[in-house]
C-alpha cells in the first residue's frame, strides 16, 4: 500500500469519527440529554458497580441512569438507624456505672466481699498479667454487680476462659446454705421420669436379659466440700448478666481429663467427643474451672493454716479446711521468686476416682433381681485401695514434673528495681494460670484457653473392645469341623460297631433258633 | 529527662527522613500503650517498666540497624527466660525482615534467617518448650538400618539444634502462617514493592466482621490456585496475598469483638497465643504473638 493512500483513509477515519461524535453530542430536542453523554455516565456506572451479567442489565441500567438525573437531592423517607451491637453493649455496661439510690454510707467502710479490684489489677500488669485496665476496671465492675444482686459473701475474680465465638470471665464464690434446695428438685424430678420408664418397661414381654453391669457411679461431692467448695458465676461481657454453673461430678472430672476440645462460647453447646462427656458446655467448663483451681491455686507459705479439727490426727481422711493465719509476716520477694516451697496449694487435689475424698465403690450391691443365684456365683472383686492424693497445704517443690517441663516457672517483675518488684508465678502445665505474691498481698489468676499442657501431641483414648452379648455355653459353642483322619477313625469305628451289632444280632438269632429248637 | 531530651531528638530526626509515625509499636501501628490495651484481651501485657525500655530501645536499634519501621512482634515463654522479638522492616513490608531477640528489652541481638535446611533441622530435633538459653542444644538421634537380615548395620546421625536457630525458625514460621493484615493496608507499587498505604482508612463494622477481608502477610501461596473468574473482582494493587478464610482447617480462627466491641480481634488456634486487632474505621491495626512458640498440632480434636 502506497503511504499517502494509507494516510488519506487514516485522515477519512477521523473525520467519519469526528463527524459521528458530533451527532452523539446533539441534544435530544425532547429531554435535552445527549448520546455520548449518556453513555459515558451508564460506562462510568457499569465500571463503578462491576455487577453480574451485565448485558442482560444494560438497558435496566440506562434507565436508571436516566431516572438519577431526576432524582430529587432531597427524599422524604429516612433511614431508620440501626443499633449496632456496640450500641447494645454500651446500654448494658452503662448499667455498670449506676449507683443504688439508697446506698447507704455506713456499708462503704464495712468490709466488702469484694477484694480491692484496682490495687490486683496493677499488681497483676507488674506480673505481666491481665486484661488491660479499661476491661478490668469493667470486669470488676460487673463482679460489684454480682456481689449484690446474688448478696454473697465472698468472691473473687476466678478469671478468664477464652473460646471461640465468645470468652468467658468466671469469678469464684462461696456457697451459702439455700443453694442446696436448687438442685434436689431438679434430681427428684429425675428420679420420678425414672419411675415411669421403669413401669412401661414391665408392661412389654420382658426382654432378653443383658449381663452387662455398668460400673457404679462415684457419687458427686456434696456442695461446699472438695471439688465443689466454691460456686462459679460466668459472664460473656461485663455488663451482661451472669450465669451460674451447675456443680461438678466425678464422672464429668475424669471425661474432661481425657478429651481435648476447645470452648465455643455458649453454654448449652453439646461436646462432642469420645469417651463422651456426659453434659453440655456449662459442664465441661466447670469441670475444668474445677481441675485448674485443684493444680493451679497457690498461696505464700504460712498464709493459710489447716483448720483445727476434732478427730484424731492419725485420722484418714485428708484436711480439707483451712484458716488465714494471722501471723503471717510476709516472705521477701527474691525468696518467693527463687524456691518453689515457699508456695503451698489452698485447693485439695482432685484424686484418680474425680473427687478429692475416696469413696469406695467396692461395697456389694442390692439385687434387683429376684435371682439371687447369679450374684453368689460372681467372685468377690478384691478391696479396692484408697486412693490418696497429697495433702492440703503441701509445698509446690513436690508438684510433679510432665514431659520433662517442671511444672512451674518464677521470676521477679522488675530486675531493675527489685525491692518494689513482685514475685511472679507461672503454671506450664495449665498455661495461663498466674499467681503473684507481693509481701502479705498475693492473688491467683487465670486467663487461658482452659487446656492443659499435653506434651508433644494428644491422642484420643482408644474404644474398648466389644463385649460378648450373652454367656458361652456348649450348646451355641460351634464344634470344628472334623478333619480327614478323625473322620476315617469314626467311620471305621462304627463299622466296626455295626459288625459288631451285626454279630450280636446273629449270635442272638441263632440263640433264639436254637431255643427255639430246644422247644 | 535526659533520655527523654534524646528520645525527642531523635524523633525528630527521623520525622525530617520519613514521615512515618513514631517506630515502636506492636507489628502494625505505632503508640505501644494502646496497643498493647487493645490485645490484653488474650491474658498477657507488658507491664510499664517493660514498655518504657521498649520505647527507648527500639528507636536506638532503629538507628543503629537502618530500619524504616521496627516494630515490637512478641514473646516466647521459655522454662527459665522469655524472649522479647522485634521484627525491623526494610524498604519493603514483606521481603526486607530482620528479628531480634532480647532478654530484658534493652540489649538485642540479631536472628539467624531462617533458611529451609535450618527448618529441617529444627522440625527433627527440637520437642518440648523452649528454655530461655539461646545455646542450649536439642539433639535428636536417628538410627537407620542398612543391609538386610543378619548383616543389618545401624547406623545413628545425630541432628544437633541450637535453642537460637529453633526460635528464628519459630518466628518464620508464625510470621508465615498466622500472621494477620486487614484488606487494604499494605500495596503493591509497580515496581513491585510492598508498602504500608497511608489512604487506608480502615474496614467498615461489617467488613472486619468477615474473615475474607484479613490476609496473611507473607508470600501467596494460594493466589496461583485461584481462578480467573476470582480473580477477575480482585484489585491487584490490594490483594496479593492470601485470604484467611483460606486456611485451613476452616475454624482455625476465632473472630470476637472486644473492648465493649470497639476492637475486632482474630486469635489464631493453630498458634495459640497469636493475637490480632483492628478498630474498624480507622487504620489501627496489629498483631502481637505471646506464648510458648508451639504450634498446635491437636487442632483438628479440638474443634
Amino acid at each position: 500500500m502506497d503511504p499517502p493512500d494509507g494516510n488519506q483513509d487514516f485522515q477519512r477515519a477521523l473525520q467519519l469519527a469526528a463527524s459521528f461524535k458530533t451527532f452523539m453530542l446533539k441534544s435530544s430536542t425532547k429531554s435535552n440529554l445527549n448520546l455520548y453523554d449518556h453513555l459515558t455516565r451508564l460506562l462510568i456506572k457499569v465500571m463503578d458497580e462491576q455487577p453480574q451479567n451485565v448485558a442482560d442489565v444494560i438497558e435496566d441500567m440506562s434507565r436508571d441512569v436516566k431516572r438519577g438525573l431526576f432524582e430529587d437531592t432531597q427524599s422524604s423517607l429516612r433511614d431508620l438507624p440501626q443499633t449496632t451491637a456496640a450500641e447494645l453493649l454500651a446500654e448494658q455496661q452503662r448499667l455498670l456505672f449506676s449507683r443504688p439510690e439508697d446506698a447507704e454510707q455506713e456499708n462503704e467502710l464495712m468490709e466488702t466481699p469484694l477484694p480491692n479490684v484496682s490495687e490486683i489489677g496493677f499488681y497483676l500488669e507488674q506480673a505481666g498479667v491481665g486484661l488491660g485496665r479499661e476491661e478490668m476496671q469493667r470486669v470488676f465492675l460487673a463482679l460489684k454487680q454480682l456481689v449484690e444482686s446474688q448478696a454473697l459473701v465472698r468472691c473473687r475474680l476466678w478469671g478468664k476462659i477464652l473460646g471461640i465465638e465468645s470468652s468467658y470471665i468466671v469469678a469464684e464464690a462461696d456457697y451459702r446454705e439455700g443453694e442446696e434446695d436448687e438442685e434436689q428438685i431438679t434430681e427428684e424430678v429425675a428420679e420420678a421420669d425414672e419411675r415411669e420408664a421403669e413401669s412401661q418397661e414391665n408392661d412389654m414381654d420382658l426382654l432378653p436379659q443383658s449381663t452387662y453391669k455398668p460400673p457404679p457411679v462415684v457419687p458427686k461431692e456434696a456442695t461446699g466440700t472438695g471439688t465443689n467448695k466454691s460456686v462459679y458465676y460466668v459472664c460473656k461481657e461485663p455488663g451482661l448478666p451472669w450465669v451460674k454453673l451447675p456443680s461438678v461430678t466425678p464422672a464429668q472430672i475424669t471425661a474432661a481429663r481425657q478429651i481435648r476440645k476447645f470452648f465455643t462460647g455458649r453454654l448449652d453447646t453439646p461436646v462432642v467427643s469420645y469417651p463422651p462427656f456426659p453434659g453440655n458446655e456449662a459442664n465441661y467448663l466447670r469441670a475444668q474451672i474445677a481441675r485448674i483451681s485443684a493444680g493451679t491455686q497457690v498461696s505464700p507459705q504460712g498464709f493459710f493454716q489447716a483448720g483445727e479439727e476434732e478427730g484424731d490426727e492419725e485420722d484418714e481422711t485428708p484436711r480439707d479446711t483451712y484458716e488465714v493465719n494471722p501471723d503471717f509476716e510476709g516472705i521477701p520477694v527474691t525468696e518467693m521468686a527463687d524456691s518453689l516451697s515457699s508456695w503451698v496449694h489452698h485447693v485439695q487435689h482432685i484424686l484418680q476416682q474425680g473427687r478429692c475424698t475416696w469413696v469406695n465403690l467396692a461395697v456389694k450391691p442390692e439385687d434387683p433381681n429376684e435371682d439371687g443365684e447369679d450374684e453368689e456365683k460372681e467372685e468377690e472383686p478384691d478391696e479396692p485401695e484408697p486412693e490418696v492424693g497429697p495433702p492440703l497445704l503441701s509445698p509446690l517443690s513436690q508438684d510433679a514434673e510432665m514431659f520433662n517441663t517442671p511444672p512451674w516457672s518464677s521470676k521477679i517483675s522488675s530486675a531493675l528495681t527489685p525491692q518494689h518488684s513482685v514475685a511472679a508465678l507461672r503454671s506450664n502445665l495449665w498455661p495461663g494460670a498466674y499467681a503473684y505474691a507481693c509481701g502479705k498481698k498475693f492473688e491467683n489468676i487465670y486467663v487461658g484457653w482452659g487446656l492443659k499442657y499435653a506434651g508433644e501431641g494428644y491422642s484420643p483414648s482408644v474404644p474398648p473392645l466389644p463385649q460378648k452379648e450373652y454367656p458361652s455355653g456348649p450348646e451355641i459353642t460351634e464344634d470344628l469341623d472334623p478333619s480327614l483322619e478323625e473322620e476315617q477313625a469314626l467311620q471305621e469305628a462304627l463299622e466296626e460297631q455295626q459288625a459288631a451289632q451285626e454279630e450280636m444280632e446273629a449270635t442272638d438269632a441263632t440263640d433264639e433258633e436254637e431255643e427255639e429248637d430246644d422247644n | 529527662m535526659v533520655f527523654a531530651v534524646v528520645i525527642l531528638s531523635s524523633l525528630s530526626g527521623f520525622f525530617v527522613l520519613d514521615s512515618y509515625p513514631a517506630p515502636s509499636s506492636v507489628c502494625g501501628y505505632p503508640l505501644l500503650f494502646h496497643s498493647c490495651e487493645l490485645v490484653a484481651g488474650s491474658g498477657h501485657t507488658l507491664n510499664v517498666e517493660q514498655r518504657t525500655a521498649l520505647q527507648t530501645s527500639l528507636v536506638i536499634l532503629k538507628k543503629n540497624y537502618k530500619f524504616h519501621r521496627v516494630l515490637f512482634w512478641g514473646k516466647i515463654l521459655g522454662l527459665k527466660e522469655d524472649y522479647f522479638i522485634a521484627q525491623g522492616r526494610g524498604e519493603d513490608e514483606l521481603e526486607d525482615k530482620k528479628n531480634l531477640y532480647s532478654f530484658n528489652c534493652m540489649d538485642w541481638f540479631l536472628l539467624p534467617l531462617a533458611t529451609d535446611s535450618m527448618i529441617e533441622q529444627v522440625s527433627k530435633a527440637a520437642k518440648g518448650r523452649f528454655i530461655g538459653d539461646p545455646s542450649h542444644v536439642y539433639e535428636h538421634l536417628e538410627i537407620h538400618k542398612q543391609g538386610e537380615g543378619d548383616k543389618a548395620e545401624e547406623e545413628g546421625i545425630v541432628t544437633k539444634v541450637k535453642e537460637e536457630n529453633r526460635l528464628a525458625v519459630t518466628v518464620h514460621q508464625i510470621d508465615e502462617e498466622a500472621s494477620v493484615v486487614p484488606r487494604g493496608a499494605f500495596v503493591k507499587n509497580p515496581h513491585g514493592l510492598v508498602q504500608m498505604n497511608r489512604t487506608f482508612g480502615g474496614l467498615s463494622q461489617s467488613e472486619a466482621g468477615k474473615l475474607d477481608s484479613f490476609f496473611h502477610f507473607c508470600k501467596p501461596k494460594n493466589l496461583n490456585k485461584k481462578s480467573i473468574l476470582e480473580m477477575g473482582e480482585l484489585n491487584p494493587a490490594i490483594d496479593f496475598l492470601d485470604v484467611l478464610s483460606d486456611d485451613i482447617p476452616k475454624g482455625s480462627w476465632s473472630l470476637q469483638f472486644e473492648c465493649a466491641s470497639r476492637a475486632c480481634v482474630l486469635r489464631s488456634l493453630l498458634w495459640l497465643g497469636l493475637t490480632f486487632y483492628h478498630v474498624p474505621m480507622t487504620p489501627q491495626h496489629g498483631y502481637i504473638y505471646i506464648g510458648d512458640g508451639t504450634k498446635n498440632l491437636d487442632l483438628p480434636f479440638m474443634l
